[in-house]
């Protein structure tokens, strides 16, 4: 067999032995991964969820703009191809007076009083052109534009205007706040995370310090020293990322059922629980990824000081 | 084989060196005991050989080993090249005695076949025969020496430094370890051994080094134990 091929397999024996062999150590180390781990995904589906919110909330937001009467078609055009240039802009539609109208109709449908009204007079409907932001913090330059004096003939009034206008404001500065603290929420706590795993590891390792003097002493490899600390620590890694992804899973599982009110406060649950089962997979590398990663890197930092040869004379 | 040319060794700023201008000559095969008081600097003698520590000056030089030109990487090379009993066992407190001995033989990357043909004559040699499974913990200090022991010579090494390895036997015992490392110098291992037992040392009738205060007071062969 090939020397090298038997230290491997050495290395990966030795580490799952010692995971059994220090059972207490081992559990106690997963424990700690599988909290930090759950709190770092539970931070990331309440971010992708608050999200979603705000996606929600933008998309019922737009801008109408009703043009006068005698606002002739060609400059109208001109008007919708310069919003749909601007670069916060999601969409333009356009409905001319009689689509207005019915549209209008449809929308008060019940309300037949009305719709008699409307329809003894000449069509009372403006042409309307809706605009759709992308961000609601940058309206700014979609009003701009409409307020051109260019455009001043055409139209007759702006919705993004008075009391409407100070509501949307609101609305958008709320939603750019949620939107930074959710990112804000998921970066501290992956910080946080990775700290405490860390210092778990360089924990686990200190207790065992001897060991790792004793095998330097008889001549072993820095590798052949280390690796089986490697192996454990990302075995660690592997078992809190789907015991914490499972935990998560069945959190969802458990409150859709004992739950009957589809969110909580701000989270919108149901909308929590189909983005983790959309990206199952997705998270569960992530979950992985991470845990695999502050597993090796912690377990190789954590060795290198016992590791290192007397330099002074 | 060892080569020692006037070692000074200071811990820190402490004023006396634990080992003053050593200057040591062990020929290949030897069997030399080196004899002191605590704290006369044996096993700061052993540490400087096994490249535990740094000498502050002089030259060291191992079965052709130079220490001063010894890079990082080439100190765990040298010492699988040394069998080394140490005072306090050094066993690895989570494995068996079988994987203690064991792992002096992975580490150089010997086959399973290999170590399980060497390991339990080895064991055989030290008496432990049947305790293969037992964990350190669980052994009494005349075992853990055994295996410490056991674990020194399953590499047939060039050199063996036995730090007090009978420290913690009773005579019977004591002197059957001697007896291992007798058979192992008759193979052709050079021995150092440090030691306290007046008895072994007369008996032996080997070359004698006796170091106080950090220097060679006598080196004498087929000398008897005096300080």
């Amino acid at each position: 067999m090939n020397r090298k091929f038997i230290t491997f397999s050495r290395i990966l024996h030795t580490g799952v032995v010692n995971f059994f062999r220090n059972a207490w150590l081992s559990i106690a180390a997963i424990a700690v991964m599988i909290i930090t781990l759950t709190i770092v995904l539970f931070s990331v589906i309440t971010n992708a969820t608050f999200s979603n919110t705000v996606a929600q909330i933008t998309a019922k937001i737009d801008i109408s703009v009703y043009l006068n009467d005698s606002a002739p078609q060609a400059q109208v055009n001109q008007l919708i191809a310069n919003l749909r240039a601007l670069p916060n802009v999601q969409g333009v539609s356009y409905l001319n007076k009689d689509q207005a109208l019915k549209e209008y109709e449809q929308q008060n449908a019940g309300n037949t009083q009305l719709i008699d009204a409307i329809n003894e007079t000449d069509n009372p409907i403006p042409a309307t052109i809706t605009v759709k932001p992308n961000d609601l913090n940058k309206i700014q330059n979609i009003e701009n534009s409409i307020n051109q004096s260019q455009y001043k003939a055409l139209i007759g009034q702006v919705s993004y205007n008075g009391s409407r206008k100070v509501a949307i404001d609101r609305i958008a500065h709320a939603t750019d706040i949620l939107k930074r603290a959710g990112i804000a929420a998921v970066i501290i706590f992956a910080v946080i995370s990775v700290l405490i795993i860390f210092n778990t590891i360089q924990m686990a390792i200190f207790n065992r310090r001897d060991e790792l003097t004793i095998m330097r002493l008889l001549g072993a490899s820095t590798w052949y020293i280390r690796g089986p600390f490697v192996v454990e620590a990302i075995t660690y890694g592997v078992i809190a990322a789907f015991v914490s992804v499972l935990m998560i899973r069945t959190l969802f599982v458990a409150s859709s059922s004992a739950l009957q009110a589809t969110s909580l406060g701000l989270l919108d649950i149901n909308y929590a629980a189909t983005y983790f089962h959309a990206h199952f997979w997705t998270l569960l590398t992530l979950q992985l990824a991470l845990g695999i990663l502050i597993g090796a890197v912690s377990s190789v930092v954590a060795t290198r000081r016992y590791l290192k040869f007397k330099t002074s004379k | 084989m060892i080569l020692l040319d006037r070692v000074t060794k200071t811990y820190g700023k402490v004023a006396t060196p634990s080992l003053d201008r050593i200057s040591l000559h062990v020929e290949p095969k030897e069997f030399v005991i080196v004899v002191g008081q605590s704290g006369a600097g044996k096993t700061t003698l052993l540490r400087l050989l096994t490249r535990e520590e740094k000498p502050s000056s002089g030259k060291i030089i191992v079965g052709g080993i130079d220490y001063d030109k010894l890079k990082d990487r080439e100190i765990p090379l040298l010492r699988r090249k040394i069998g080394v009993v140490f005072q306090d066992f050094k066993l690895l407190p989570n494995r068996t005695v079988f994987e203690n001995v064991a792992f002096a033989l992975e580490i150089v990357g010997a086959s399973n076949r290999e170590i399980h043909a060497t390991v339990p004559k080895v064991l055989d040699i030290v008496n432990l025969r049947g305790k293969e499974k037992r964990m350190p913990a669980e052994l009494s200090g005349g075992e853990r020496q055994r295996v410490a022991i056991a674990r020194a010579i399953v590499r047939q090494p060039k050199i063996l430094i036995a730090d007090e390895p009978t420290g913690n036997l009773d005579p019977k015992h004591a002197w059957d370890v001697i007896k291992v490392l007798e058979k192992i110098n008759h193979y052709g291992t050079t021995v150092l051994l440090t030691t306290h037992n007046q008895e072994i040392v007369n008996k032996l009738k080997r070359r004698v080094i006796t170091i106080q205060h950090g220097q060679i007071v006598s080196d004498r062969a087929g000398a008897e134990y005096k300080i």
